[in-house]
């Protein structure tokens, strides 16, 4: 049970640096650790069928395209 | 001032949502038809996990529905990107040693671990989304480690189409022999056996095989035309 605070801690922790970076490659970053501990939370929930499909494609692949796209844009936000 | 009048409306508008779900018990049955899932659902389609049963019995129009939603995603992406500026050839570091001889190990057993999941969709968590996804993120590592190879975008393209061919076709045979779209026509068997479950199985194959391909072809257009 304090392993799963922990984890809501963390989660909460990386969303908001998700938004205050300003380096947007690290945002990205932040972005999927936060989709990362959502699916180990739903593991915990007792949905592993969310879970998986959270992990792969939260953490995963919405992350390469972001850092796709970024690397055609600007990095840094000004 | 705008930043203290926008946290204070966040505050009210957390203070309701938590004292209106408040009095709600967590996590109780409440709905009869979840009840009728959870009790029959097993046999009445023959699949041992709910989750599937309901996704691809109960609603399985829906999930018609979802992949189209897919597909027409994947079809505007290469659309609004294939008007783009001729790409310049830009000078790429090849990957090392390490990392090249680590993704050409690891590919064929990502695509194990995908197929096995949405094979498995009706009798373990899982099924062709998540296998779909998982496969293609083999695909982005080897786009990643393996610069020079790059899967054949007619190959994606008969795929994904094949695979949505195989679940209107086999909707279609519901509605001729079992009198409506989507209807489980084959024998169901025993739960918890591969060949189990009527045609669940080869549903999630196809949907399997067109996510993956649907998703592996957005990340080839996107590292293509960036």
């Amino acid at each position: 049970m304090i392993f799963v605070f922990f984890l809501i801690l963390l989660m909460l922790i990386a969303a908001m640096a998700a938004s205050i970076f300003r380096d947007l490659i690290s945002a990205v970053i932040a972005a999927a650790l936060v989709s990362l501990i959502a699916s180990i939370l739903f593991y915990f929930l007792q949905a592993p069928d969310v879970a998986m499909a959270e992990a792969a494609i939260g953490a995963a692949l919405t992350a390469a395209i972001f850092i796709i796209a970024i690397r055609r844009t600007s990095r840094y936000e000004e | 001032m705008r930043r203290i009048v926008a946290i204070l409306l966040l505050i009210i508008v957390a203070l309701g949502i938590s004292l209106s779900l408040a009095k709600i018990p967590f996590g109780t049955p409440k709905t009869k038809v979840g009840r009728h899932y959870i009790n029959e659902g097993v046999k009445e389609t023959g699949a041992a996990n709910i989750v599937t049963s309901v996704v691809l019995s109960y609603r399985g129009f829906d999930t018609l529905g979802e992949v189209t939603v897919l597909f027409i995603a994947a079809i505007g992406l290469g659309a609004v990107l294939t008007g783009a500026t001729e790409k310049k050839a830009r000078k790429t570091e090849p990957a090392s040693l390490v990392l090249y001889t680590g993704c050409r190990l690891l590919f064929p057993l990502i695509l194990i671990f995908g197929s096995y999941i949405f094979i498995h969709g009706h009798l373990t968590p899982g099924g062709g989304f998540q296998g779909g996804a998982i496969i293609a993120s083999g695909f982005l590592l080897i786009y990643l480690g393996c610069r020079e190879r790059r899967i054949s975008r007619k190959a994606s393209k008969l795929t994904e189409s094949l695979g949505g061919l195989l679940f209107v076709v086999t909707g279609l045979l519901g509605l001729a022999f079992g009198g409506y779209f989507l209807s489980n026509f084959l024998p169901k068997g025993t739960a918890n056996e591969l060949f189990s479950a009527g045609i669940i199985p080869i549903i999630y194959i196809a949907i399997g095989f067109k996510v993956g391909s649907e998703l592996a072809s957005i990340i080839d257009n996107l590292i293509e035309e960036s």
